[in-house]
């Protein structure tokens, strides 16, 4: 497992506590697990998808990823209603590790309230948790 | 795998360990008040000789069905049981009071189970089924539930008035407690489940429909696949005679996002009305939110085939208050049953006992009709029927049973209070027509 130093951490997205990122761009927020999360969990085998259309809270549980050792559930960063899902997961699972801010984001959301951004950690703020 | 009780010097070398003399001691911390005092009351020890003599007493005052005549379905039918099947089931590695799943000492059962599975599948034409539920009402049950907790602005699942009403309440019991409704779906006068009436229904997470129906009906799948689509929601397919796909289309080819069904036609015994077979399988995209336990396929580190207990998780292993079900074990013995049952009747087989089937319930029914009972439904049906019996005929139906070894027809009154006098009829290959011809000339 890498050490905290190693990890990816772009200063471009947003953390939350359980290790999500989100990334706001043209109104729509993209949102994933970070390198420390699919580090720790290790190979990926399944990730549990929302459907389009559906409605979250900030906060809520909306999809959970399964790997060989350990099953997570993810919390989404930001209320809204989703607008996209990365459909190559499902047949793909391990782009998650292979390419965690990139081919292997998870949702897309429209969000309805661009302001909770502000309740996430950046980069700094992020580290300092990871390091207690 | 076989389970012996401990021996007296396991006893003993595990009290050394605890530090108790006896095992006595060991029960200690369980109050006075809670043990029994006196020694159960039972009777005298029988000797072998006197215990078979009691046993056939007992056994004898039952009706076996291999001397009736049975024209009664409703949910448990007579099918013949190959001779292989109770051969091959009451090998010790099968008959177990406990189905192993540990890989290492396994392998046989866990590829039984996991042919059946992929046997269930190919019947129903769905992408995945479980390892078996205990029948079809609590293998609904669980199907009604994916429904429910999947889709959380809903809290109410449409169920047909034509599902077995066993199944219906089943279902009540299971859903009620955690805050769930049932609503009926009512039925039309050609005896099918009102398609329209669903239009009205609102707050649903999931339409079950049973095919053939309770009054052996087949419904409109592709009408009811329509309407859930349209509200959004999953489409569950229930039926209680298995061998009804080897005629029918399945439910797959229907759409059917969950099938939840009674396997007993499959070389199961009735045996007083269970146990039963739960079948339950779903689209690929359902497997995650199907409960209980899949056997699957894979290798081992020598690169040789194995099979092992998989996507189980939820239930027993971690994540427990993620789990969608509390059911942690299958019916092993009867799901072994059922795929030894599929694979000796095969693809030509299963077709042939299905026309059967179809071919002596249209007989019966023409030949009912000619001794006076009344069509009740012009409806498509399977192996079983609603007629309206001539006045009179419940006192002969009884004297039938006790006088000539014949089960004439189920009453519907005691399901449907609405049908007096109406009857469910059904013939199964069991049923000759010599039998039937018999039925039509006791009944006139």
């Amino acid at each position: 497992m890498k050490e905290i130093n190693d990890l990816n951490l772009p200063d471009d997205v947003k953390y939350t506590k359980d290790h999500e990122w989100a990334k706001l761009f043209e109104d729509i927020v993209t949102i994933g697990i970070n390198d420390y999360a699919q580090d720790q969990l290790g190979e990926i085998v399944f990730v549990e998808l929302p459907e389009t259309g559906d409605t979250f809270s900030q906060g809520d549980e909306f999809g959970s990823v399964e790997s060989v050792k350990a099953v997570s559930e993810m919390y989404t960063p930001i209320s809204g209603e989703i607008v996209g899902i990365n459909e190559a997961l499902e047949d793909a699972p391990e782009l998650v590790n292979e390419s965690c801010y990139e081919d292997g984001w998870i949702i897309k959301v429209k969000p309805a309230d661009i302001s909770e951004l502000d309740n996430l950690m950046d980069k700094a703020k992020y580290l300092d948790m990871l390091k207690g | 795998m076989r389970y012996l009780p401990h021996t007296k010097e396991d006893i003993e070398s595990m009290l050394k360990v605890t530090g108790e003399a006896s095992l006595d001691d060991l029960f200690n911390c369980i109050p006075d008040d809670l043990k029994t005092k006196d020694s159960i009351d039972i009777p005298q020890s029988l000797s072998e000789w006197e215990l078979n003599a009691h046993m056939e007493e007992l056994a004898s005052s039952n009706i076996a069905s291999k001397e009736y005549k049975c024209f009664m379905g409703a949910g448990s039918y007579d099918h013949y049981i190959p001779a292989i099947i109770p051969y091959l089931i009451s090998r010790s590695e099968f008959m177990t009071a406990y189905t192993p799943y540990q890989p290492e000492v396994s392998q046989g059962t866990l590829q039984g189970i996991y042919e059946f599975q992929t046997m269930v599948t190919e019947l129903l034409g769905m992408d995945v089924a479980t390892a078996s539920h205990y029948d079809c009402g609590t293998a609904l049950a669980e199907a009604a539930l994916i429904a429910l907790r999947k889709n959380k602005k809903a809290n109410k699942i449409a169920v047909s008035s034509l599902i077995h009403p066993s199944h219906r309440q089943i279902i009540h019991t299971y859903i009620s407690p955690a805050g769930y409704e049932l609503i009926e779906i009512p039925y039309t006068k050609e005896g099918l489940t009102d398609v329209g009436a669903l239009e009205n229904m609102d707050d649903i997470a999931g339409i079950a429909v049973q095919s053939p129906n309770f009054f052996g009906n087949i419904e409109d799948l592709k009408a009811f696949k329509a309407a859930a689509d349209a509200k959004k929601v999953l489409f569950i397919v229930s039926f209680t005679e298995s061998l009804a796909f080897g005629l029918l289309k399945n439910p797959g080819y229907f759409g059917a996002d969950l099938v939840a069904g009674e396997g007993q036609s499959l070389g199961i015994s009735k045996s007083f009305g269970g146990p039963g077979l739960g079948l339950l399988a779903g689209t690929k995209k359902q497997m995650r939110n199907l409960p209980g336990r899949f056997i699957g396929k894979t290798m081992d580190t020598n690169g040789d085939e194995g099979y092992v207990l998989t996507l189980a998780t939820r239930e027993q292993h971690i994540r427990r208050e993620k789990a969608s079900s509390n059911i942690c074990s299958n019916n092993g013995l009867n799901a072994m049953t059922a795929a030894i049952y599929l694979a000796t009747i095969g693809k030509i087989g299963i077709r042939e006992i299905a026309q059967q089937n179809h071919d002596k319930a249209v007989y019966l029914k023409a030949s009912l009709e000619k001794s006076g009972f009344e069509s009740v439904f012009d409806t498509p049906f399977f192996n079983e029927f609603v007629v309206k019996a001539p006045v009179g005929f419940e006192q002969k139906r009884v004297a039938l049973v006790n006088d000539k070894c014949i089960f004439a027809g189920m009453n519907l009154e005691s399901f449907y209070p609405e049908f007096k006098q109406h009857y469910l009829f059904c013939a199964t290959e069991t049923i000759s027509k010599e039998d039937i011809d018999q039925l039509a000339k006791e009944v006139q």
